[in-house]
């Protein structure tokens, strides 16, 4: 029996598409805002060192943990994990690997489909003649369905075309679909991504006015860059440029290890790994930083930067900014702004679907188009509360709970795993099984030790994150006997609701209490559904098993 | 600009972009093994 019914084209097909599902709206919208917020230049230290011994091992971990599935015809995790562990609960970790995405894929599209929309209001002339704050109002107005953009029901309609595009791409399949939107996706990423960056380097002072007249787009690129070696010292700095690399290599959500699933079992996953993660971090470091910062700083000022910085400033502010440059130029940096963070979410969200189809192909024999209409009717149901109650917080609690603490258990899982459980010495040996460069020998022991380490630094820093993100104080009241204040940030006090908890008890007027209990209410039931979800998947498992053990395939 | 942000600035691009580079070329020059 073969195990491969599809495949990757080309090796560079196959690292473009990697490295696509690595590339996301993240790379420019939060990596600079992360770094303005954690010590600016000096935050590039601690990110680097997390690239190297958390990022680039998990890489490989996940290479070749895929690999190692594929070549048993498992293309996702919950039998990639069975595979390389004996006991036969380790299957049911790799429910994370499919839950993720579905979910993560649920609003993800939406968010996608706000690019697609803003593409063609920069075609179009919308934002011409606007001010900023009604630049950022067409934006508030564009997520509350109730209000209109001039187009009725814009947000679920563009969601929905969103949704039909990614599933239909899908159903042509890893070459034709996947591989090949990355081709077309990632050189106009980068180029749109250029043409920006140089937009924002050059820029200068010649974005001041008499509003702004300290405007420097110099100021913001020193603001980012300026080394602020004192917060070297700070554990939440560390833990920030630590969750940032996390996020932004796609670690830990399965996604990887389908797409390495799909590599023939000789072939090279070493220098792939290498080549999609190093990719990531020019889109990042490079062109990521000089777009969205040193544009508002160069025509808005420094300090409204340091007030304002946040990912809304992609959708709220930037076509305002674009406006500076002319009817042509405005309309073109619109197309090349949004599009290119098209292209970021399209490859990622086509990454999303494919564990969810691998697995209803190996293990329930379901043709690739029917697969991909079944994962397009998922995210359409998954998505829908987050379009329709983005206002109530149910697009942020599903990415806390799927898009944040699902990675981290599930990579820390994994890594647990191949070091430990399948052991070091088969999983080095894994990874530089036709590796077409050296691997350096001391990853073996950062692989083992280091890895598990920095990601249970992470979720514990997640769990039990002090108040206001000051572990040095937290640190020093804990050992004067003054105990530890949890954040309300930290995850036991986001499970509790407690931020919103306290806002209630403070709300004096009526209207503001209806709504917070209104905000309650949409957040547990957004928990609810992904909670089914999350069982749904899990019996699903069971069901594969049993089938297995039935055909005598376990 | 500081002379240390620009440095940061410039010595951060070009490692990461020098590291880019030279592993997409390498891939780009060595066929998989499956293809040789």
């Amino acid at each position: 029996m073969s195990h491969q019914s599809e495949s990757w084209g080309s090796r560079v097909g196959l690292v473009l598409a990697m490295a696509g599902n690595a590339v996301g709206l993240g790379n420019f919208l939060r990596f600079p805002v992360q770094a303005v917020n954690n010590g600016g230049g000096a935050f590039i230290i601690p990110y680097l060192v997390s690239f190297l011994v958390m990022g680039i091992p998990l890489l490989w971990i996940e290479w070749s943990m895929g690999r190692f599935g594929g070549k048993e015809g498992n293309h996702s995790t919950p039998f990639i994990l069975d595979s390389m562990a004996k006991r036969k609960f380790w299957k049911y970790f790799g429910v994370f690997g499919i839950w993720t995405n579905l979910t993560v894929a649920g609003y993800y599209c939406y968010i996608e489909s706000w690019t697609i929309s803003y593409v063609f209001h920069s075609l179009f002339r919308s934002f011409d003649g606007l001010s900023q704050s009604e630049v950022a109002g067409f934006f508030v107005d564009y997520v509350n369905i109730s209000n209109t953009t001039g187009i009725p029901y814009e947000a679920p309609v563009f969601f929905l075309i969103c949704v039909l595009l990614n599933t239909w791409i899908l159903s042509k399949g890893l070459s034709a679909g996947v591989e090949r939107t990355a081709k077309i996706g990632m050189p106009l990423l980068i180029a749109f991504g250029a043409f920006l960056a140089f937009r924002g380097l050059t820029l200068g002072t010649s974005g001041a006015s008499p509003e702004h007249p300290d405007a420097s787009a110099w100021a913001g690129l020193n603001f980012l860059w300026n080394p602020q070696f004192d917060s070297l010292s700070n554990p939440a700095v560390w833990l920030a440029a630590a969750g940032q690399i996390f996020f932004t290599l796609s670690v830990g959500m399965g996604t990887i290890h389908c797409y390495a699933a799909y590599v023939k079992a000789n072939d090279d996953i070493a220098l792939n790994a290498m080549a999609a993660g190093w990719m990531n971090e020019f889109v990042e470091v490079v062109l990521g930083s000089l777009i969205v910062i040193p544009i508002a700083a160069g025509y808005l000022g420094l300090d409204w930067v340091k007030q304002n910085a946040g990912f809304g400033m992609g959708f709220q502010t930037m076509p305002f900014l674009f406006e500076n440059w002319g009817p042509f130029l405005a309309a073109v940096a619109g197309v090349f702004w949004f599009g290119l963070l098209f292209f970021a979410g399209i490859t990622s969200s086509l990454a999303m679907g494919t564990p969810w189809m691998g697995f209803l192909k190996d293990e329930f024999g379901v043709g690739r188009e029917k697969a991909a209409w079944s994962f397009g009717l998922i995210v359409l149901v998954l998505g829908l509360p987050t379009v329709l109650f983005y206002n109530y917080g149910v697009l942020g609690e599903y990415d806390y709970w799927a898009g944040t603490v699902s990675l981290v258990i599930f990579a820390f899982t994994e890594s647990v795993i191949f070091s430990w459980i399948y052991g070091i010495d088969k999983g080095w040996e894994e990874i530089k099984r036709g590796a077409d460069m050296k691997v350096p020998e001391f990853y073996k022991p950062i692989l083992k030790y280091v890895t598990p380490l920095f990601l249970l630094f992470v979720l514990v820093g997640s769990v039990f994150s002090p108040l206001g993100g000051e572990w040095d104080v937290a640190i020093q009241g804990l050992f004067s006997g003054q105990g530890w204040t949890l954040d309300n940030g930290s995850l036991i006090k986001q499970a509790m609701n407690t931020g919103i908890k306290e806002q209630l008890a403070l709300a004096s007027d009526s209207a503001t209490r209806l709504r917070l209990e209104d905000q309650l209410v949409y957040i547990n039931g957004a928990r609810i559904l992904l909670l089914v979800v999350f069982v749904g998947i899990t019996g699903l498992i069971y069901a594969a098993y049993r089938k297995r053990v039935r055909e005598g395939r376990s | 600009m500081t002379a240390a942000a620009i440095i940061t600035m410039i010595l951060t691009m070009a490692i990461v972009t020098a590291f880019s580079a030279y592993y997409f070329w390498k891939v780009l020059r060595t066929p998989n093994k499956s293809e040789e």
